[in-house]
């Protein structure tokens, strides 16, 4: 099934998340960019603003991060920022 | 001879406190150093997605960058030096001071200037004791290093590297820390990371692979621009996670052997006692014999 999408969320100190999700949102640096599986292969610096993952599940994660970079390769994404507040969780 | 008895008694007393002390720090490091390994293993997704993405934007542009350009304009160059801020951890700060010199003295052969940036107090006296000059210190935190303090020295060090020649500027940053093999082995490690090494880069990071032909946003020198940095501090906070392991695993194996050492000499000292009492008790008796065979000769 390559409708679902590998996710490492890492910050400096540790990893912060990971899973599979349905699609993520980032702030790139043009604009909001939503992946979904089969994305094709993107390496984007990350502004200030809010990563939103659906999971697999269907849960709803959300973090606001300051900047950093994101990696889309194979429905593997890696998310790495430079620090992120606590994830808000919120019904869908 | 009751004198002796006494002296020794006093030594064991005072080895068996010892004692306690060195199986208090042994205990203490032991505790610590589980952690100290978590933490350099749950540092190491962010370098290797760091260094992942360092190597596909090399190998798949030709940008240049300063940080990957041999700067010519100086022979200035910065040394950094990770060490402990407390001994009792057997030749750990020995060692990493004694591979900073021998590098120092590399450097300067190849007709460089060394500017000296040190971190951990152990290090920062040996220095001051010879008056060398440091152009920057950081104390208070070798076994246990937050990232702000990486950041803090990652930051200097950057800045130190793209300032022009005349405002004290550095060709070259280096780093010297030991690094954490295991449990036994710790082994000083000297590693330039300024200008950084493309062939590094260059090289399939970690689980290998060809990397795909990536997309980039929004474009290759943005990219490697918000890049290097971090990967310059990961490279940085790394090196303090790997020295704060190493240095616990040191003091470990150090206190652990002064505890073995307390023992043999408390067993040492109770066997000179035990000799010395006998010794008292054995001329206190010849003492009374002689005594009585005095008064019953005298009758």
């Amino acid at each position: 099934m390559a409708s679902s999408l590998e996710v490492d969320l890492v910050d400096a100190v540790g990893k912060v998340w990971s899973g599979k999700a349905r699609q993520v949102s980032a702030p790139a640096a043009d604009g909001q960019i939503g992946i979904l599986a089969g994305h094709t292969p993107i390496l984007s610096v990350l502004r200030e603003g809010e990563l939103r993952v659906q999971t697999a599940e269907g849960e709803q994660l959300a973090w606001h991060v300051d900047g950093g970079f994101l990696s889309v390769d194979s429905d593997t994404v890696t998310v790495v920022v430079d620090a992120l507040s606590d994830p808000t969780t919120s019904d869908h | 001879m009751a004198g002796s008895q006494r002296v020794y008694k006093q030594r064991i007393k005072s080895t068996q406190s010892l004692k306690k002390m060195f199986r208090a720090q042994e205990l203490i490091a032991a505790s610590r150093i589980g952690r100290a390994r978590d933490r350099v293993a749950l540092a190491s997704p962010y370098s290797r997605a760091i260094t992942r993405a360092v190597s596909a934007v090399a190998t798949h542009s030709d940008v240049t960058h300063p940080f990957l350009a041999q700067r010519t304009d100086t022979n200035r160059v910065a040394l950094l030096l990770i060490a402990s801020d407390r001994g009792m951890a057997g030749a750990y700060s020995a060692t990493v001071l004694r591979e900073t010199e021998r590098q120092i003295e590399k450097l300067q052969a190849e007709g460089r200037e060394v500017d000296l940036y040190v971190s951990g107090r152990r290090a920062v006296s040996y220095f001051s004791f010879r008056q060398r000059e440091l152009a920057g210190q950081w104390i208070g935190q070798s076994d246990a290093p937050q990232y702000e303090t990486a950041l803090e020295i990652a930051d200097t060090l950057l800045e130190r590297f793209r300032a022009p020649a005349d405002e004290g500027g550095v060709a070259e940053v280096h780093v010297v820390f030991t690094q954490f093999v295991n449990m036994v082995t710790q082994r000083p490690r000297v590693i330039r990371l300024l200008p950084l090494e493309v062939v590094e880069g260059v090289a399939p990071a970690g689980d290998g692979g060809p990397l795909p032909l990536y997309d980039f946003e929004p474009d290759p020198e943005t990219v490697l621009d918000a890049l290097l940095p971090r990967y310059f501090r990961a490279r940085i906070f790394a090196s303090l996670l790997q020295a704060a392991a190493s240095e616990l695993a040191a003091r470990q194996r150090a206190m652990h052997t002064a505890t073995d050492n307390a023992e043999d000499l408390i067993r040492t000292y109770t066997r000179l006692a035990n000799q010395a009492r006998q010794g008292e008790i054995t001329q206190e008796i010849s003492e009374i014999v002689s005594g009585a065979d005095a008064l019953a000769s005298a009758s």
